[in-house]
């Protein structure tokens, strides 16, 4: 990967007083041990006039996979990678190793040098850029660079491919050397904004110190915070990763959230712009609330003290079940990670409250001797991520199986989702839904379910019951015919 | 000397004083681990086997220790001094909580010599008043002994009769493992004379009569026996008839027999005892009344001896008149014999006053079959190795036999409708009339529910394998394949197989090569392979193709849903499509094989594979052309392009390298040419620049072979390359004995008749790796396929399946082209300094994964054809999921 960074002289200085300021010789190559690979400094113009020094990275990629301590990665994406040629997160790194003078703005022999304002001119031939060109514009323009950004195609043979999220970057500007390698060092691993294998923790730490006073004041900033923070989970490489490079499929998005909603308003671009979004918009929180209270009513109506939330996600209900002192409380998912993550918020709980819940691995399409014997259970936003031909295995798992007292099921209403407006006409609020039901064939399938499992079901939406295309979201209540009498209120609910 | 017989699975308890010799006792007569003994429970939780302060921490040691073992079948004694009752009831509690029968030996010592042996050991220190009161004990409790529940209570007297006593072990009356059959095992006949005669001449059997003229025996020129289920009597015209052949045949040795809970009530009925006469049993005592008293008492005994459960065959075939869990097979119990008479009930009646029952055969894991009747079902159908004969012949369905162990069904239909039953006995519309019903309930639907059990897959598994024996699979990675299975694959009623992973072949020592065919040939031969085949590797994705010959077959024999005639799945088991696609995909191979008659052909070979095994012996061609067509096959095949699965991961990742790649050295290069033209010294960082930049462009090259449009199946390819399975009925053949030429002859008829062009060949190459210019020859077609853009060979056995020793030689091991490992190792794998480091890999542990998931597929395969349960071959496809989850290097 490379770095060029040109000064033009004036004012009496020639430009290459450059070297003083970087401290390496404009006659000589200079090459330095990264722990990457090696850094090579050298100058392919230097003169009076112009003074261009280039940072040349060569990344060993065989040594690069090793990894550090041994530990081998096992996903093939880290194999044939991006990393040797982008710059990004490795040359920040060797940036500050290789010019820590410079950056630090210290310059024995030229002090004069420090503040000077040089014309400069940065290119970075092959930049990561999450976002593209307008990302890296609202980096830098707010430092006084004058950004030209071009993306670069993915490959000129495959046209309809389109643009890859590189860019070929170049600042213009009036800037003291050291701001610019800050602004460089800081905002380019923030530009990436993806896999930042080779930053630990303390790395993060320099680059806010590096940032100093001028990232405080910046309009970004709080972008920048993010893009750092963003998808740094992606480190652990799971099971599921394994499986799906088995079928040459790209590393798997966190598995689907129960609450999916698309934004109501539009606004929200692709998911490359995910990390630059900091919480979801007002109407999804609130449809993701109203949704909670709406199973939390049902559930507490059927006077149940013991619960199971059957796809608990990383689990958001589960937390309201426990606040609302249910005596009993099981929360399965399918996915070992987002039990990972349900529990660090049951663990939160006092020791007394947490020992109520129990996380299990499950999965609804087969039958689980540890979720029968529950006064009720959920299943929030789960029916819907099974293929069709899969629900009667549910139905039989669920209802005939685990035979709780009351199960509530909610589900997205296809109807109402002509009311987002960024949602293409005939798709689906999220990629993993595998269908989306109107009222009408969410009721014909829960009334054929409770009929053929000995239960009764009644509907109520959740949300605003739009007029026209009904609720977001349909919920429906199957209570077991059979099921022994509610407890007084006074039981209800459990140690409440 | 006496002889002390206790059944071969019991719980004996010894009762005796201290010092009356129960220890030496047990010692002599039973093995060194049968027996728990309080004073060594005590030892273990104390230090002291004498510290009576421990005792009660001692007994919950014990008691577990002997639930442990019961559970496992295993016959225990227990060592204690057992005088005080309720000592005795918690043992008793114990064995018949494991279904197992207690039996009390008492060791009836006189106090004197108890105290005298005490007192010579060093280690009791307990008094003669101690001893006093446990033999005060021991003779208060002896007249009540058998109340308590002992099956039997036998007392020694004396240290000289205990001394002279011996165990004798006899098994259980259920216990007829050395009876091997070949059975004809029948449903509830329930009076039906007539039918019951017709179909014992249809099953082969001669009728004996008396000098009446009524039948008394049958006998079957081949010795083949009868066992009838139970339920001989009531509702039926001719109960007595019945029971006079069945009694002949049973006293003749000819017959087996279980009671139902009709000859239960007879019993008490007979007995004087006070009955219900509904359901029948008026009828039948009407019948016995104008029978002669004696004969009367000859009924009554016969049915009272019949034992509830038989376990035959080594243990490979249960029956029970209701049905029996696999817990209880080979146990005796109350409960036992009530679940063999009137199946898991749960004492609520339903609207027609018809005990519910729960569907015990659906959650059913036992490895026996278990045949049994009792619920009258329109169709016998296997439920997980489990089938119920009674078709309800007197209510106008059919008698039912089953021919063990051909599992071949032969039926008659009733001569009427002898009764009316009091619940519909054809399914009615309503679902709803119970609980247990659903439209995947096995009674209703007549099918294996596709409902799994998640102890069938969860947790640490072992799979047992024909091929490589016992294949243990971790925990964690049965967690990472039940997220796949579960939110991805496709349903499990028609997932049979998933393919293995496959090694590469030892790496090139030397060369600008990491692959080179010479290894392979090389490793083949070092494992006494002489003749492999090298088959071209498509440049595309591994797919499964399960295609059902109608509609029919789809619908019947894997549950696939209305307009899907079969599946293409991935080797995780996605489906490739969603869309209609699959459909058409599907509807080419057909036609193919429609136009090659390829579904007479494999019913040939399928026959022809079930006769080999049964006769041990190939090609019996002549009963084989008269075979069934094959109703459904599963081939192995690539689908091609690759981008038409990998497309997101071509643009998201290689493209992405390449577009990098490519723009960031060839800036490099250009720096450093200026750099060069200041004489700057980069001669050398220039070199290696270039070479990089030329790396990118290749790396380029090498994943463009990959993409190419697609519209519908236009430009969409399927290159089949082996059958690994087809089916006819319920069953089916496997095919990894046929060499590969066999399958690639099929794969090639199927090309020669595809009117479409989707389907590919796949090119091949026999070479003798014995034979050098075979072996130059094989190295020459390598070369000039990878010269051209392609991705490489895979080289496999020619005799497919092949044994060496207790091993199995690698089924396959891809040889990968130079141009394509850059899209595995990197553009800049083959710099010299990066290949011979590449060198340093590892192949043990892909190698060995391989084995064992081939060993996995082919066990899957094994079971699906065998028309075993779904949970079996599902439990086998999951194991290989749960192993390709293992974190072995991708690269390989």
């Amino acid at each position: 990967m490379l770095l060029t960074l040109t000064a033009t002289g004036g004012a009496g200085v020639p430009a290459d007083d450059l070297g003083y300021l970087l401290h390496k010789h404009p006659a000589r190559v200079q090459s330095f041990d990264v722990s990457s690979g090696t850094a090579h400094v050298l100058y392919p113009r230097s003169d009076d006039e112009v003074c261009t020094v280039a940072l040349l990275l060569e990344v060993d990629p065989v040594a690069l996979v090793r990894g550090k301590g041994g530990r081998e990665p096992f996903a093939l994406a880290q194999y044939v990678n991006d990393r040797p040629y982008v710059a990004a997160s490795q040359l920040a790194v060797a940036l500050r190793r290789v010019f820590a003078t410079a950056l630090a703005g210290r310059c024995d022999t030229r002090p004069d040098l420090v503040d000077r304002v040089w014309p400069l001119d940065v290119h970075l031939p092959v930049a990561a850029c999450a976002g593209g060109p307008d990302a890296a514009r609202r980096l830098f323009e707010p430092l006084g660079w004058d950004v030209t950004a071009t993306a670069l195609p993915l490959d000129p043979d495959v046209p309809q491919w389109g643009d890859s999220r590189y860019v070929d970057l170049r600042l213009r500007g009036a800037q003291r050397l050291a701001d610019a390698l800050a602004h460089l060092y800081v905002l380019l691993p923030a530009l990436d904004a993806n896999k930042h294998y080779w930053v630990g923790d303390d790395e993060v730490d320099k680059l806010v110190r590096v940032g100093g006073t001028w990232l405080a004041t910046h309009p970004a900033q709080s972008e920048i915070a993010h893009r750092y923070l963003a998808r740094r989970s992606r480190l652990a490489q799971s099971a599921l990763a394994r499986l799906a490079e088995v079928d040459d499929l790209a590393a798997p998005d966190d598995e689907p959230a129960a609450d999916d909603e698309p934004a109501a308003t539009t606004g929200t671009g692709s998911d490359e712009t995910a990390a630059t979004t900091p919480a979801p918009a007002p109407a999804q929180a609130l449809l993701v609330h109203a949704r909670h209270d709406a199973v939390l009513a049902a559930v507490r109506e059927s006077g149940a003290s013991s619960v199971v939330d059957l796809g608990c996600g990383e689990g958001a209900l589960l937390v309201r079940l426990l606040e609302d002192g249910y005596a009993r409380v099981l929360g399965t998912d399918v996915s070992t990670r987002a039990l990972e993550r349900a529990a660090r918020r049951v663990d939160a709980f006092p020791e007394r409250v947490r020992a109520r819940v129990v996380l299990a691995q499950s999965s609804v399409t087969y039958v689980d001797a540890r979720v029968a014997g529950f006064d009720a259970a959920v299943l929030m936003e789960v029916v819907e991520h099974l293929d069709p031909p899969r629900l009667p295995a549910l139905e039989r798992a669920v209802l005939g199986a685990a035979r709780p007292g009351t199960l509530v099921v909610t589900t997205p209403n296809a109807e109402h989702n002509v009311r987002y407006p960024q949602l293409a006409a005939g798709s689906m609020r999220h990629p993993d839904h595998r269908f989306e039901w109107t009222r009408a064939q969410f009721r014909t399938w829960a009334r054929a379910a409770a009929g053929a499992y000995g239960y009764d079901v009644t509907f109520r939406p959740v949300g605003p019951d739009d007029d026209e295309v009904g609720p977001p979201t349909q919920l429906a209540v199957f209570r077991r015919r059979d099921r022994p009498a509610a407890p007084t209120t006074e039981t209800a609910g459990g140690t409440r | 000397m006496t002889t002390i017989d206790v059944p071969s699975l019991s719980l004996v308890v010894l009762v005796g004083a201290s010092g009356s010799g129960k220890s030496t006792f047990a010692a002599a007569q039973f093995g060194p681990y049968e027996t728990v003994s309080s004073d060594e429970c005590r030892g273990i939780v104390s230090n002291d086997p004498n510290d009576q302060g421990a005792t009660d921490a001692a007994f919950d040691l014990l008691h577990h220790v002997v639930g442990v073992r019961l559970s496992a079948g295993l016959l225990t004694v227990v060592d204690a001094t057992n005088v005080q009752p309720h000592a005795r009831r918690a043992l008793v509690e114990l064995a018949r909580a494991h279904d197992v029968l207690p039996v009390a030996i008492v060791l009836d010592v006189p106090a004197g010599v108890c105290v005298e042996r005490n007192e010579a050991r060093a280690d009791r220190d307990f008094g003669a008043h101690v001893v006093k009161r446990q033999h005060d004990q021991l003779r208060r409790s002896l007249r009540g002994l058998g109340r308590e529940g002992f099956r039997t209570v036998h007392v020694l007297h004396g240290p000289d009769e205990i001394a002279a006593a011996r165990i004798g072990r006899r098994p259980l009356r259920s216990d007829r493992s050395d009876e091997h059959g070949p059975f004809d095992v029948i449903g509830d006949v329930h009076g039906c004379r007539g039918e019951l005669e017709a179909l014992l001449d249809r099953l082969g059997y001669a009728l004996v009569r008396d000098e009446a003229g009524r039948p008394v025996d049958a006998v079957h020129p081949d010795g083949r026996r009868v066992v009838l289920l139970g339920d001989l009597v009531d509702r039926g015209p001719d109960s007595v008839g019945v029971l006079r052949l069945a009694m002949g045949m049973v006293a003749a040795g000819h017959a087996l027999a279980v009671p139902g809970n009709h000859e239960a009530k007879l019993v008490r009925a007979l007995d004087g005892r006070a009955v219900q006469t509904s359901h029948g049993l008026a009828g039948t005592l009407e019948q016995l009344a104008a029978e002669p008293e004696g004969w009367r008492r000859e009924v009554r005994d016969f049915c009272d001896g019949l034992v509830a459960h038989l376990v035959l065959d080594e243990g490979r075939l249960v029956v029970a008149h209701a049905g029996l869990k696999e817990s209880f097979h080979n146990r005796a119990s109350g409960r036992v014999r009530s679940f063999a008479l009137y199946g898991d009930t749960t004492g609520e009646s339903d609207e027609y006053g018809l005990p519910v029952r729960l569907p015990w055969a659906d959650d059913y894991r036992g490895r026996a079959m278990v045949l049994y009747g009792h619920t009258p079902t329109p169709e016998a159908v296997w439920v997980n190795g489990t089938m119920c004969l009674d078709t309800g012949c007197v209510f106008g369905g059919k008698l039912s036999a089953l021919r063990y162990p051909e599992k071949e069904l032969v039926q008659v239909p009733a001569e009427r409708e002898w009764y009316a039953p009091a619940r519909p006995f054809l399914p009615t519309a309503d679902p709803t009339a119970d609980p247990t019903a659903s439209p995947t309930n096995s009674a209703t639907n007549g099918r294996d529910p596709g409902v799994l059990d998640l102890e069938d897959v969860l947790g640490a598994r072992v799979v047992e394998t024909s091929l490589l024996g016992r294949v243990t699979i971790a925990p964690e990675n049965a967690a990472g394949a039940l997220e796949v299975m579960s939110r991805f694959a496709t349903d499990p009623r028609h997932l049979l197989y998933l393919p293995p992973t496959m090694s590469p072949c030892a790496t090139a020592p030397d060369g600008d090569l990491l692959e080179h065919p010479a290894q392979a040939f090389a490793g083949y031969a070092a494992d006494g392979v002489t003749a492999v085949v090298c088959e071209e590797k498509h440049m595309g994705s591994r797919a499964v193709v399960l295609v059902c010959r109608d509609a029919r077959v789809a619908a019947d024999r894997f549950a696939l849903p209305a307009g899907s005639t079969g599946v293409v799945h991935t080797r995780t088991g996605r489906p490739f499509f969603s869309d209609e696609r699959a459909e058409q995909l599907l509807a080419t191979v057909r036609a193919a094989a429609d136009r090659a008659d390829l579904w007479t052909r494999l019913g040939q070979a399928t026959a022809q594979t079930d006769l080999a095994a049964q006769i041990g012996d190939a090609a019996q061609t002549d009963d084989a052309a008269q075979a069934a067509p094959a109703d459904w096959l599963l081939l192995d095949a690539e689908l091609l392009p690759w981008s038409l699965k990998a497309g997101e991961l071509l643009r998201e990742q290689y493209a992405a390298v390449g577009a990098a790649a490519r723009a960031s050295t060839r800036a490099a290069v250009e720096a450093l040419i200026t750099a060069r033209d200041r004489d700057l010294p980069v001669a050398d960082l220039l070199a290696r620049t270039t070479a990089r930049a030329a790396n990118a462009d290749a790396f380029g090259a090498a994943y463009r072979r990959y993409v190419w449009p697609t519209d519908g199946l236009t430009g969409v390819h399927l290159a089949p390359f082996q059958v690994l399975a087809a089916g006819v009925g319920a069953g089916g053949a496997t095919f990894e004995t046929r060499d590969h030429l066999w399958h690639l002859d099929v794969a090639d008829a199927l090309v020669a008749a595809d009117e479409t062009g989707v389907l590919r060949t796949t090119r091949r190459l026999v070479v003798d790796v014995t034979d050098p210019a075979s072996v130059a020859q094989g190295v020459d077609w390598w070369t000039s396929l990878t010269a051209a853009g392609g991705e490489g060979m895979v080289v496999k056995p020619l005799a497919n399946l092949v044994r060496q020793g207790r091993r199995v030689v690698q089924p396959g091991v891809k040889v990968r082209g130079r141009e394509y490992l850059r899209l595995i190792y990197g553009p800049d794998y083959t710099e010299p300094a990066n290949l011979e480091r590449l060198r340093s890999r590892g192949l043990g542990r892909k190698r060995s994964l391989a084995q064992r998931e081939y060993a996995l597929g082919l066990e899957a395969l094994h079971r699906a054809v065998a028309g075993e349960p779904l949970w079996r071959v599902h439990q086998a496809v999951f194991a290989v999921l749960a192993l390709e989850s293992e974190p072995v290097d991708p690269r390989l």
